[in-house]
């Protein structure tokens, strides 16, 4: 074997003597890379997915020429504008109802289509042909055909009746998009000679001025690296990377305290190294190649699980991010190498960070050195002043971030220093309550504990940490989304206020069913309304027409309103704006707006404000006669029945029988709520179970921090058995300091973890999605969280304990032999 | 047996067998051992000659295999973990090479905390022994802010705290230089005269085992 052979074995006999040292360095690595390799997964898959999306032909990655007012442009301005030079591609996009659910249309002209726009070798030359001459060709990607049920060739039939070309499927389509040629497009959406937009290519030649074409009637909308999509979902990203983060530090904290004991423990194998001759350059290396081998085998494994995490909670996160933007995610992971290697950095790179204290150390060694007896007091003290002092620069940081920052990073990073901050101070806070305990005692045992408990204060400390974060993220986001399961469900109950829900077919069979259900004595009132899309300040927004009706005046609650709000909408020039409208363009009450529609801008007075959770679109609602006034074209087709409620499941049966309509077009308002509540809680599935990943890892971290502390205890430990304390005493002693320690812990995240809500719901929260939600305290679940922690780190120290209680009284009796 | 006092510790055919390496190593192999109150005994013998182990048992630290080792008339053998464990607390007095004093305490609570556990804690004599072993400006301090002698000497006091029947001391002076051990073992001498309990040492030091009542040496497992 050659001397470097021998160096390793001899550094590796160390593990082979404590495996259980390097079972802890192995878990905290692994949970690290798991869980941060598994987030990132989730947000490649998600972003792979936007990729597929901005590259499908309505991509936001291409400059275009949008209209100044209005939703839609005349096709000549697009001939007028080729004419005079400029390389512009016409577009026209609309939703179609397949089956009962809706899908975007896109109708593009793929001759002039412009090289950028990422998907257009999708159709491909030979293709062109079949794309253009009827009856044309419908791009899908693999996704929507499966969703359609239908096979490549066959021709889907829209809810008016018309036919789509035969599907293709397309693998680079985004999901829910369907791409037909123009001319199909705009009979297919009963729009002749319209266009929504024109996409601008490369020019290559001189061409005219815009205004000396168009008029004022166009408006340049820059190419943007990043899609809408992206901006909408930057904060759902965040949040999750937020939470991989975490994790990965919390991982960290066991890698930190394992390398850190085994380091101690191996000091003087090291220097015996040394003075046998071992340069230290050699040493160091080799103890840096150790630790790289270990984190890769670590970070190796941590891949399979990241990506089992991953694949296991994709369901989730897509239903998220479809419930919350609308945002389509395919439900199998595929992932890139890119992956992989780095999940393997950020193993090393984690490993390497969590020793570099103890790789330092190594680094300084010096062969003559004795161990000098540390004053654990002074350097204790030392230590928590200068981690006080490195916490309140951190907390003025927040406070610096809190009051000028602007941005939702700026939100997040405020919460990140919170959560810093209060970590640096926990120990001096513990040392703190425990130095009272000990003043506030003169009996012997009870000093002791006191006294002990602090110096074992170092000891656990990182550990204390882990479970001190976890815990407080665990209150924070708890506590938001309780708070937000809350004003969901009342906000659901003044939303869904009808009991029957029907969407038609179309505006036919609506006037059909309107005229049956009025002979229906059980039918105590027909609600119906209306959705239009337009633009509002360059953004797309919905239109809600409502009913005039008592219905929604007592039960559609206003966050703010003038008087009579509701009176004020019948000549239909009033609406109320959603909250994140509100807050988006700083609207606020006696405000006008200005709605482009069809028949030209259509001015409103904000006369009431209502929150509209989880729609990423601004939206605004008037009265529906002064709706379909202003936008006639709009399907008639919804409607909401008030039914006493005995007579619901029997006049559902008959809608069923009578018009053919299924769950996807007919629900009651239990139904219709149950579902959107299912929705609202698989959004926070991905949040809950990233919380209880977290919570377990700072579990594991506690017990691996005991474990490896056990046998450095003993010394302290003997002396106490010897002078006759039973080892059964010693141990239920040890169990109750832990378990004091960790409720003081658990005891100082709850208003942290409160300050965290409190963040989430004021600052993150607004800024992310645009709505606030009224903060509120939720005691019963704050109680639960202390009795899960507690229950933790009854697990958590309850091995050790026992350990103890059953430890051979001859392992003591070696502490007093010398022979340790 | 060189004291008119009464027995304090009566050890009889005491056996202890180790298992070695797959191997039984009989380490005592019937010793004989009394103590009067007041008498103080120097234990020699090689190094593996079973002085240590002797001590351990008569502490209750370990179990016998053979024999008995009766303290103030009570069977060690007898008594259940807690019993041994009581026993400890309220009649013995433990002094290690390593002085093992608890360092999450200060010089005074280390001194008083036997007697405080034990509930004999006696101000004055507290105050004495303070006085006796030189503690008294070290009293706010923290072991390892202490010198070996120093701390050795805390440990002494701590052992005598409760006025035991027996103080058992295993090389008490083995960490220490020759001064400091003469000082520390003239110390613990006087106190043990001042308390009037038992004493037993091991050393290896002939020169320290002069300095007491009586020398008794072990080898191959029997009192020679």
């Amino acid at each position: 074997m050659t001397g470097v052979g021998w160096i390793l074995t001899v550094l590796l006999s160390h593990w082979r003597r404590h495996p259980m040292q390097l079972a802890t360095l192995l878990i905290g690595l692994i949970s690290a890379t798991a869980l941060w390799s598994g987030v990132q997964a989730l947000n490649q898959q998600a972003r792979t997915s936007y990729d597929r999306a901005a590259a499908t032909f309505g991509g936001a990655r291409v400059p275009m020429l949008v209209a100044r007012r209005g939703t839609s442009l005349p096709q000549q301005i697009f001939v007028d504008l080729r004419r005079a030079g400029w390389p512009v591609s016409p577009m026209l996009e609309g939703r179609l109802q397949i089956g009962g659910r809706s899908y975007r249309l896109l109708g593009i002209e793929p001759i002039t289509l412009p090289v950028e726009v990422g998907a257009a070798a999708a159709i491909g030359k030979t293709d062109l042909q079949s794309f253009i001459i009827p009856p044309g060709q419908t791009l899908v990607a693999p996704e929507t055909l499966s969703e359609l049920d239908l096979p490549e060739g066959a021709t889907p039939e829209a809810s008016d009746g018309t036919r789509l070309p035969p599907l293709r499927k397309v693998p680079q389509m985004a999901p829910g998009v369907l791409v037909v040629d123009i001319g199909i497009a705009q009979n297919l959406l009963h729009r002749p000679n319209e266009i929504s937009r024109l996409l601008v290519g490369k020019a290559k030649g001189p061409q005219a001025r815009l205004e000396s074409v168009a008029g004022d009637r166009l408006r340049l909308v820059p190419a943007d690296s990043e899609t809408d999509l992206e901006r909408l979902t930057d904060s759902f990203h965040l949040n999750l990377t937020a939470f991989g983060l975490l994790s990965f530090f919390v991982g960290l904290f066991i890698v930190n305290s394992a390398v850190g004991l085994a380091f101690e423990q191996r000091l003087p194998m090291l220097r015996t190294l040394r003075a046998c001759g071992v340069s230290a350059r050699k040493l160091n290396v080799m103890l840096v190649l150790e630790l790289v081998t270990l984190a890769l085998l670590a970070g190796l494994i941590g891949l399979v699980f990241g990506y089992l995490i991953a694949a296991a909670l994709l369901p989730d996160v897509a239903a998220s991010l479809r419930g919350l933007y609308g945002a389509e995610i395919p439900g199998e992971l595929t992932l890139k190498p890119q992956w992989w290697f780095a999940g393997l950095a950020i193993s090393v790179i984690g490993a390497l960070v969590a020793a570099t204290a103890s790789l330092l150390k190594a680094m300084r060694l010096s062969v003559l050195a004795i161990a000098q007896p540390q004053a654990w007091k002074q350097a204790q003290r030392r230590w928590l002043l200068l981690q006080a002092a490195g916490a309140a620069a951190v907390f003025a940081a927040a406070a610096l971030l809190f009051w000028f920052g602007a941005s939702l990073l700026s939100g997040f990073a405020v919460l990140a220093a919170l959560l810093l901050g209060a970590a640096l101070i926990l120990p001096a806070m513990l040392e703190m309550v425990l130095s009272l305990g000990q003043r506030s005692t003169r009996q012997a045992l009870a000093t002791w504990f006191w006294a002990d408990s602090r110096q074992q204060l170092s000891g656990l400390s990182v550990a204390l940490r882990a479970l001190f974060l976890a815990l407080a993220v665990n209150v924070g986001v708890g506590t938001m989304v309780e708070t937000f399961s809350h004003t969901f469900a009342s906000w659901l109950d003044g939303r869904l206020a009808a009991d029957v829900y029907i969407n038609a077919a179309d505006n036919t069979q609506a006037d059909d069913i309107k005229a049956w259900l009025r002979l229906r004595p059980e039918v105590q009132a027909i609600l119906p309304n209306a959705r239009a899309e337009t633009q509002l300040d360059g953004a797309p927004i919905e239109i809600v027409g409502l009913a005039d009706h008592s219905t929604y005046r007592d039960h559609w609650a206003l966050l703010q309103s003038v008087a009579n709000a509701w009176a004020r909408l019948r000549p239909g020039e009033a609406g109320f704006v959603s909250e994140q409208l509100a807050r988006r363009l700083n609207l606020k009450l006696g405000d006008r707006i200005e709605l482009p529609a069809p028949g030209g801008i259509w001015t409103l007075e904000v006369v009431g404000i209502y929150a509209d959770y989880g729609n990423p679109k601004g939206e605004v609602t008037v009265n529906i006669a002064a709706l379909l006034r202003h936008f006639p074209a709009i399907p008639q087709t919804r409607m909401g029945l008030r039914v006493a409620p005995a007579q619901i499941p029997a006049l559902m049966t008959a809608l069923q029988t009578r018009y053919g309509l299924n769950g996807r077009n007919l629900v009651d308002q239990a139904t219709l709520k149950a579902d959107l509540m299912g929705i609202f809680n698989r959004t926070f599935a991905v949040t809950a179970a990233l919380n209880a990943f977290t919570l377990g890892v700072a579990g594991i971290a506690l017990l691996t921090s005991l474990l490896t502390l056990a046998n450095s205890r003993l010394p302290q430990l003997a002396p106490l058995w010897a002078i006759g304390i039973t080892r059964r005493h010693l141990a239920s002693i040890e169990l109750l300091k832990t378990m004091s320690v960790a409720l003081i812990t658990t005891l100082l995240a709850l208003p942290l973890g409160l300050c965290v809500a409190w963040c989430l719901i004021a600052i993150v929260n607004v800024k992310a999605f645009g709505w606030r939600l009224p903060f509120a305290v939720f005691p019963l679940q704050l109680m639960e969280l202390v009795a899960v922690a507690m229950l933790a780190a009854l697990a958590a120290a309850l091995v050790p304990a026992i350990k103890l209680a059953r430890m051979q009284p001859a392992s003591l009796i070696k502490i007093f032999a010398d022979e340790r | 047996m060189t004291s008119d006092g009464h027995i304090v510790l009566s050890v009889r055919n005491l056996t202890k067998t180790y298992r070695s390496a797959g191997e039984q190593v009989a380490v005592l192999r019937g010793v004989n051992l009394d103590i009067a109150t007041g008498e103080r005994v120097a234990l020699a013998g090689e190094s593996g000659s079973g002085k240590s182990t002797l001590l351990h048992l008569i502490a209750g630290l370990d179990r016998v295999d053979g024999g008995e080792i009766r303290l103030a008339g009570a069977s060690i053998g007898e008594l259940s973990d807690s019993g041994r464990a009581a026993l400890r607390r309220d009649q013995l007095g433990l002094v290690f090479q390593q002085f093992n004093l608890i360092p999450s305490l200060n010089v005074e609570d280390n001194l008083a905390f036997q007697a405080r556990i034990a509930g004999r804690h006696d101000a004055a004599w507290h105050g004495e022994l303070v006085d006796r072993l030189g503690l008294g400006p070290l009293l706010k301090r923290y072991p390892e802010q202490l010198s070996g002698g120093q701390q050795q000497r805390v440990a002494i006091g701590r052992a005598l705290a409760t006025k035991p029947l027996l103080v058992l001391a295993d090389e008490p002076t083995g960490n220490l230089d020759e001064a400091s051990a003469d000082e520390v073992l003239a110390l613990a001498r006087d106190l043990v005269a001042r308390t009037g309990c038992g004493f037993l040492m091991v050393t290896h030091s002939a020169r320290l085992a002069a300095t007491l009542d009586r020398r008794v040496n072990l080898s191959a497992g029997v009192i020679a």
